[in-house]
């Protein structure tokens, strides 16, 4: 824990190869005390987070005992699969690809979600593109409440703000995507004798930035406790290919471009990170602020949301709830 | 009806299951007291909507004007003069009278 005094720009500088050391350590000793499996399933998307966590997987157990899947939809980026196998040659692992376009179809996704979309948007169908996006929060006192993005096939922009039972259609929607992913990732653990690997950084897992039993559900989550910015930078010390430290953060969940940023922090993951480790630390915002380059005014608004967003996914973090206590059952 | 007391008991009886424990006072801070979340605040601006005839607009999506009991009154109020003085003829009804 920092202290005001010694609060910079400098205070998530880290010592990436023992940190890299400290993390394949615990992986490892996890696979062998805790989890008794054999090896690490980890779902690549391209980005930075499932990168670093391939990578130390691989640093833990070696190349021969990490399995990598890719699973893009009809909505992921086009560059999506080429990056993610040219990540996986990279390190030597073995891959697959499924796409899950048809079990989406299947589950009906893309017609709920449309579906959705039009009771907001009237005319929206498949050939439309669109995502959530949430106000920024420097640029006045809004309340964070999400509103839904469209394009028209012919480049128009509709943003309307999402109603209750809109927000909750096209989130429930949504989720089909990270839940299909993990189910797929838990079926190639169980057969391979492996544990699931989850990719959040510690951005997302604190501020409830995953699917409950989707992306949140992994047996390891390696990089959870670690900043945005010490994944970047330990993406380069294990050797992640400079086209995916070099990628802005995006979701890939929507079928319109959207940056992590804008879906869930309406700011730079940069400043994020300093204002969340502020916030951890005690910071007040008046000393935080020069220091990240925001008014103390903004480093306030910054504290409360992220205040908000802890209350709103609290949801997501709770495991299930016993009535009593089971004594027996107690790791 | 009064609006305050129409909104508590929407919040108690449809967002907190009948736990009156958990609202402390008419100018109790929603969500920093954790009364609400956001999905909650969506909730009652829904029931806002449709209870009193009036449509939130993005930029009254403010703490202001809806964080805390009184808040809310107060911009039901202040939104009812407006609409009123607007259109005379403007009513309101209440869908749970």
């Amino acid at each position: 824990m920092g202290t005001t005094a010694q609060f910079s720009k400098h205070v998530l500088d880290i010592d990436c190869e023992r940190e890299a050391e400290r993390i394949a350590v615990r992986m490892r000793g996890m696979l062998s005390e805790k989890f008794k499996r054999r090896g690490f399933v980890v779902a690549i998307s391209g980005g930075v987070d499932s990168s670093v966590t391939l990578a130390l997987s691989v640093r833990a157990v070696g190349k021969e005992r990490v399995f990598a899947l890719q699973m893009p939809e009809l909505h992921s980026c086009g560059e999506t699969l080429g990056i993610s196998e040219r990540l996986a040659d990279h390190f030597g692992v073995v891959r697959e690809h499924t796409d899950i376009t048809p079990i989406l179809e299947a589950a009906g996704f893309y017609e709920k979600y449309d579906a959705a979309v039009r009771s907001v948007i009237p005319g929206y169908d498949g050939g439309w593109k669109s995502k959530i996006v949430l106000p920024n929060i420097l640029e006045g006192r809004n309340l964070a409440l999400f509103s839904i993005v469209a394009q028209s096939p012919c480049g128009e922009i509709i943003k309307k703000r999402l109603p209750f039972k809109a927000y909750l259609e096209i989130l429930a929607a949504t989720n089909f995507k990270q839940r299909i992913r993990k189910m797929l990732e838990y079926y190639h653990a169980d057969r391979l004798h492996y544990a699931t690997t989850g990719t959040p950084n510690r951005l997302e897992y604190d501020q409830g930035f995953f699917v409950k039993l989707g992306d949140g559900a992994g047996d390891i989550k390696p990089i959870a406790h670690l900043y945005k910015s010490q994944v970047y930078k330990l993406a380069e010390h294990l050797g992640v290919p400079v086209e995916i430290c070099g990628r802005p953060p995006t979701t890939d969940t929507y079928s319109l471009a959207q940056g992590q940023d804008e879906f869930f922090f309406s700011l730079s993951h940069e400043k994020m990170d300093l204002c969340l480790y502020a916030l951890n630390s005690h910071i007040p915002a008046d000393l935080a602020g020069p220091v990240i380059g925001l008014s103390a005014e903004q480093v306030q608004r910054v504290y409360q949301d992220i205040g908000q967003k802890r209350s709103t996914t609290r949801y997501l973090h709770l495991k299930p709830q016993l009535v009593e206590p089971v004594p027996e059952i107690a790791f | 009806m009064a609006p305050k007391e129409e909104i508590k008991k929407f919040i108690v009886d449809e967002l907190l299951f009948g736990n009156t424990a958990l609202l402390t006072g008419d100018d109790q801070s929603f969500l920093q007291t954790g009364v609400l979340d956001s999905s909650g605040l969506l909730e009652l601006i829904t029931f806002i909507e449709n209870t009193f005839g009036i449509a939130v607009e993005d930029d009254e999506l403010v703490p202001e004007n809806l964080d805390s009991l009184d808040n809310v009154e107060g911009f039901i109020i202040r939104k009812r003069g407006r609409l009123n003085s607007y259109d005379p003829a403007c009513s309101f009804h209440s869908a749970h009278p």
